[in-house]
């Protein structure tokens, strides 16, 4: 093992790298900015390759661990490290990073630099996320994260766009209060710790249980978004320019899931177990009313977002069943719906740039004009419906299959995602891509170039390499989730 | 690797191979590249099988894992091959069938630029897309069947179910086939929706997905009671078998899921014979037989199998009949013998679907590519009333075509005889409960089939030469089972088809002779399927048929003096008279029966129901959801409601709105770690 700081470096590298970006300084450089952009976010994905590669898949402990104390008076500490249930999400992370750059190379025209820069730094303040072991750390990545995507929204965003915006801050803003709240009782419960590993330990009354479940709850339900709280997420996303959309779903949506495993499952096992039959109800309802809501939706960012949250339902039903086929299959739905939503909104960012509309109405007959698109969009409509084969059938089958350990009636419920995904995802592709030429807009249509199809055919070989060979990554889970279904099982008040 | 498991894995990867090659470097290789290279590959996937065949034969059957998929706790997927004699049948039937439909293809998709829009750039290359397509198809057709785990299965089942959507919607610009490919596509997802349930059920009490395993565990399975609904325990093994059942009724288009069927016969003719005729569609009679050691444990399952198989053949068979496009004529032939197949599953005959399953395959393939040949000739007319004595055209075509019929009507001693009457035979003797109501449907069925059958050879191929007439009125209106702007409505003069498209007819029509003759000693009473097919000793339908059998002749001299060859005589009878003798007639049989004919020209009113009801009210209760529950209680009340936020929204879209927006975000961080210095310096 090297004894180089790896996480702090795939931290830092794009947040330095972002800085650097912005010197650049005004849109005359704007090439620029875009090159040194590209080059930083394809090393800071090249700097956590040897964290999957270093990564010993026998222990749950965490691996490339960093302390040093930070706000020694408050026992805060910059700790970072990995374990089998954080890792994969730092690489997905910075691998989506560069997608993201690229795919805005041509479409932003102005604040060029500062485009780029807000993705960079947003990418290693994720990064410190899913790496942070002290709560404090945490917390200041977890909120700072949230800016430079309001930034992109806000300022790159569509004509509602401040709308989108407020309502995105409004929904996160209560839920980071109490979780402040839920993280000082800790620090003090825990005899002045803010170590995540201590607080996995402490001893908590059942009742105090329920009440840092709840508050917890509220922060990452927003995130996911869990059912009733989603609604702020189809605004955000018919308004963010294509790489926020595509941030927004194959990344941030996986910080409020990622916090039940982190926060709430280990910390309060027992108020979680209580408890569960709230989230798999709020799941199962995500699932199914959400899949007749995408129906009905005439925008095709809108449908993609509901969909993106009907497939979150999955992650969060998996989570709640405490059997390892539904948590690892919570955490490959994770991986998986990076990928496919992220290739789904870069499917529609690539429509929307050449007719400027998001209409489903707007369209017809496209695979006329743009039959290499066509196939494409079919690969990842079918991998959105969960066909075998691509990463959207692994997940979604393991927490069905978990699901049926827990309750026949769960399984069936949550099994008629094959069903409804199917029906919007396909009405859906019929519509836009099928059928004669719809009108003169797009008979003209240009077929995607090369670096769309360098996007979109990277992606597209990592939904089929983890739908064929999904072992590297469930292996990677075994130990951590094994050892966390053994804590939770344990009473802990 | 030995030898053998090299062969195993070439059968599925030489049709996949030849489909990468040809979907993405179509271009490149050009027309004759492409055909080539796919019947290439399925030709040594045909050889291969061969050769797998006689080693099974020869006593070395396998089950084995070739890597593990994933795994999860103790539960490890894998992709793995079990053959037998079950798959090395089903290997032989598919990659034969498949390499006549992709010689065949050569002559049907000849000019397929005349199906696109001139300017349409999906257009171009489509040929080399087909190909590609039903070498995918083939491929996942192979996994299907060679599969030894349900994991493995399941892939299968859903790739098959892809290829069907992507090759029904294979002219993409026609709305009447993007309707259908949806409809098939949602329709199989109903059914795999209770195929994975079943999946799941069986992980979940007996831990493993692999065959064996679980068959190994079948007693614990019928051993448990599951209580869905508390207060009412049901055998677990019933309740994963209905399951999986379920999933059959969606590939083989069981009633009520049978509604996609017909309307696929919107994709090209080949893929029409290829897979909603003789593989795809049977994948549930295979699944079924595969999974005899489960479904013998549950008389409620078999029982449900064979009602639900009785319905279709007899209810689909009366369909036929007033149909007036040959391809539909035969589709719903098809759904009729697939009713058949599972009547027989039903009955515990296990062998005798399977029997029924390979006769089928040949003639089937038969008569829809006759169809196809006619359709060519025909510049892409379906309508048999604008047909007529084409026999002296298509003399090949004919031949072949009335060899299909013949075997379809179940004639001795052509193919479909010996295993339609082994089927009755079997439901005859069957204790399965319900095998009362269900075998004089069976009889019935067989006049019904054998008059259809009849019908479409005397529409097509005798009587006088409708297609110089002018269309009458009303019918070019028919526009659903037309070809839009491409139907060809001037005087044609047909002609015999290429040899590409008569030589796959001729080397598909010899098995539907003999197939049967050669086969049913040793498929259906001798230990042909060895292990693969158990049956338990208190379903004795097939052992008492073989205490009574006494070779193929003896067979057909029985049949002779048996009511179902009266019946078929019955129906071909009574064709010949209303579409030769009296070509009047119909119109005014038509004309008296009134309501009977209109409710089966609306095919009992499924498609209008289903529209309705499912795809109506799903899209009622997402508007409902949505606006009710997204817009006014969610985000009316619980967002936008409170009106102390006003002022703020107003506040900080001043913010954005002036433009400092930097301001606005280092103000956000500032707020951050201030808030954090206040609460530290408080404790």
């Amino acid at each position: 093992m090297t004894g180089l700081p790896l996480l702090s470096i795939a931290i830092w590298l794009p947040i330095v790298g972002g800085l650097l970006v912005l010197a650049t300084g005004p849109d005359r450089n704007a090439g620029q900015a875009r090159l040194i952009a590209l080059i930083v976010a394809v090393a800071g994905f090249l700097v956590t390759l040897p964290l999957y590669i270093g990564f010993d898949v026998t222990t749950s402990d965490m691996q490339f661990t960093e302390l040093l104390p930070w706000v020694p008076r408050f026992n805060i500490h910059y700790q970072l490290g990995v374990d089998g249930i954080s890792v994969l999400f730092i690489l997905l992370n910075s691998f989506i990073t560069p997608l993201v750059v690229l795919a805005g190379w041509k479409v932003i025209g102005e604040k060029v630099a500062q485009y780029m820069a807000a993705f960079l730094v947003m990418s290693g303040l994720m990064n410190g996320i899913f790496a942070a072991l002290d709560a404090v750390l945490f917390y200041v990545f977890f909120e700072a994260s949230l800016i430079p995507m309001y930034l992109i929204i806000g300022v790159w965003g569509g004509p509602n766009r401040v709308y989108a915006a407020f309502k995105f801050f409004l929904y996160t803003v209560l839920g980071s209060l109490l979780m402040l709240v839920a993280l000082i009782y800790l620090f003090f419960q825990s005899g002045f710790s803010f170590n995540l590993l201590d607080w996995h330990e402490v001893r908590i009354p059942l009742t105090a249980q329920i009440y840092l479940f709840l508050a917890f709850l509220v922060a990452f339900a927003v995130k996911v978004p869990m059912w009733p709280v989603h609604t702020w997420l189809p605004d955000a996303h018919v308004e963010a320019p294509t790489g926020g959309s595509v941030v927004l779903a194959a990344i941030m949506l996986k910080l409020g899931a990622y916090g039940f495993l982190r926060f709430s499952l280990p910390i309060v096992p027992d108020a979680s177990r209580e408890l569960a039959w709230l989230i798999i109800a709020l799941s199962l309802t995500a699932v199914v009313y959400i899949g007749f809501v995408a129906l009905v939706q005439a925008d095709m960012k809108k449908l993609i977002a509901y969909s993106s949250v009907a497939h979150m339902g999955f992650v969060t039903l998996g989570f709640f069943i405490f059997n390892s086929l539904g948590v690892e299959g919570a955490l490959v739905q994770m991986i998986s719906h990076g990928f496919i939503s992220g290739a789904m909104f870069l499917c529609v960012g690539v429509l929307y740039d050449r007719l400027h509309s998001r209409q489903i109405a707007d369209y017809g007959g496209v695979v006329n004009t743009m039959p290499k698109f066509a196939a494409l969009f079919m690969f990842f409509a079918m991998a959105n419906t969960g066909l075998p084969a691509t990463s959207g059938f692994v997940g979604e089958f393991m927490v069905i299959l978990g699901a049926m350990q827990f309750d026949f009636w769960v399984a069936f419920i949550a099994a008629t995602t094959l069903i409804t995904s199917a029906a919007y995802t396909l009405w859906l592709y019929k519509r836009v891509v099928f059928g004669a030429v719809a009108n003169p807009r797009v008979a003209e249509l240009a077929d995607i170039d090369m670096r769309e199809f360098a996007i979109l055919g990277l992606l597209a070989l990592c939904v089929l390499w983890m739908g064929l060979y999904p072992f590297p990554f469930t292996e990677v889970m075994h130990a951590s989730v094994e050892n966390l279904l053994k804590h939770v099982a344990v009473p802990k008040f | 690797m030995t030898d053998m498991q090299q062969l195993y894995l070439l059968v599925p990867l030489a049709p996949l191979a030849g489909a990468i090659i040809a979907g993405f470097f179509g271009r490149t290789i050009g027309r004759a590249g492409a055909h080539w290279v796919t019947i290439i590959g399925v030709f040594a996937s045909l050889v291969a099988s061969w050769f797998i065949y006689q080693d099974v034969d020869g006593g070395n059957p396998y089950n084995g894992t070739v890597y593990t998929w994933a795994s999860s706790g103790d539960l490890n997927f894998e992709i793995g091959f079990l053959i037998d004699k079950l798959t090395v049948t089903m290997m032989l039937v598919v990659t034969f069938v498949s390499l006549m439909v992709h010689i065949y293809t050569i002559g049907y998709m000849a000019h397929d630029e005349d199906n696109w829009p001139a300017d349409s750039l999906a257009g171009r290359n489509s040929y080399q897309r087909f190909f590609a397509y039903i070498s995918l198809f083939t491929f996942s057709m192979l996994m299907l069947v060679m599969s030894n785990n349900f994991l493995q299965l399941f892939f299968g089942w859903e790739a098959v179910g892809l290829v069907s959507y992507l090759l029904i919607g294979f002219w993409a610009t026609r709305p009447t086939a993007i309707y259908a490919n949806l409809k098939a596509f949602l329709v199989n997802r109903v059914g795999d929706f209770g195929f994975l349930l079943g999946i799941g059920l069986i992980v979940a009490y007996c831990g493993t997905l692999n065959y064996t395993e679980v068959f190994a565990l079948s007693q614990k399975l019928s051993g448990t009671s599951i209580e869905l609904i508390s207060g009412s325990p049901w055998m677990l093994v019933s309740v994963v078998c209905i399951c999986l059942f379920i999933g059959a009724m969606g590939k083989s288009a069981q009633f009520p899921l049978h509604v996609w069927l017909p309307d696929s016969m919107e994709g090209p003719t080949p893929i029409s014979a290829l897979i909603h005729a003789a593989t795809m569609v049977t994948a549930g009679i295979f699944m079924v037989a595969r999974m005899s050691p489960l479904f013998e444990l549950s008389d409620a399952a078999l029982s449900f199998v064979i009602v639900i198989g009785a319905i279709t053949a007899f209810f689909m068979a009366l369909i036929a009949i007033v149909q007036t496009d040959i391809k539909r004529v035969v589709a719903y032939s098809t759904l009729s013998q697939l009713g058949y197949m599972t009547t027989a599953l039903g009955a515990s005959a296990y062998s005798a679907a399977m029997f029924h399953l390979a006769t089928h395959a040949f003639f089937k393939a038969v008569l829809f590519l006759g169809a196809g040949s006619v359709i060519i000739a025909m510049h892409h007319e379906q309508d048999m009333r604008r047909m007529g004595g084409l026999r002296k055209y298509m003399p090949i075509t004919y031949l072949t075509v009335l060899i299909g019929a013949l075997a379809n009507a179940g004639f001795p001693p052509f193919a479909g005889f010996f295993s339609k009457d082994s089927i009755i035979e079997a439901v005859h003797l069957s204790t399965t409960s319900g095998a009362g109501f269900v075998y004089p449907l069976l009889l019935a069925g067989i006049f019904v089939g054998s008059f259809y059958s009849f019908r479409l050879v005397f529409m097509t191929f005798h009587g006088k030469e409708r297609f110089r007439e002018a269309p009458p009125h009303g019918q070019a209106a028919q526009g659903h089972d037309d070809y839009g702007q491409h139907s060809h409505h001037g005087p044609v003069e047909p002609h015999e088809s290429p040899w590409v498209v008569t030589v796959p007819l001729i080397l598909l029509a010899i098995p539907s002779v003999i197939a049967g003759w050669a086969m049913v000693g040793p498929a259906l009473f001798g230990n042909y399927f060895g292990g693969a097919i158990f049956i338990a000793p208190e379903h004795p339908a097939i052992a008492r048929m073989a205490e009574e059998f006494h070779g193929a002749m003896g067979m057909v001299l029985h049949g002779l003096m048996a009511p179902p060859f009266w019946l078929a005589l019955g129906g071909a009878a009574s064709a010949w008279y209303l579409y030769i003798v009296r070509p009047d007639l119909p119109a005014v049989i038509k004309e008296k029966s009134g309501v009977l004919a209109r409710i089966l020209e609306k095919k009992y009113g499924f498609d209008e129901f289903n529209e309705w009801f499912f795809a109506g009210g799903a899209r009622l209760l997402g508007r409902g959801l949505w606006k009710g529950g997204d817009q006014t209680l969610i985000d009316g009340l619980a967002v936008n409601g409170s009106a102390k936020l006003v002022g703020w929204v107003a506040s900080i879209v001043r913010l954005f709105q002036s433009g400092y927006i930097y301001q606005y975000a280092f103000s956000m961080i500032i707020g951050v770690f201030v808030l954090l210095t206040l609460w530290m310096n408080r404790a």
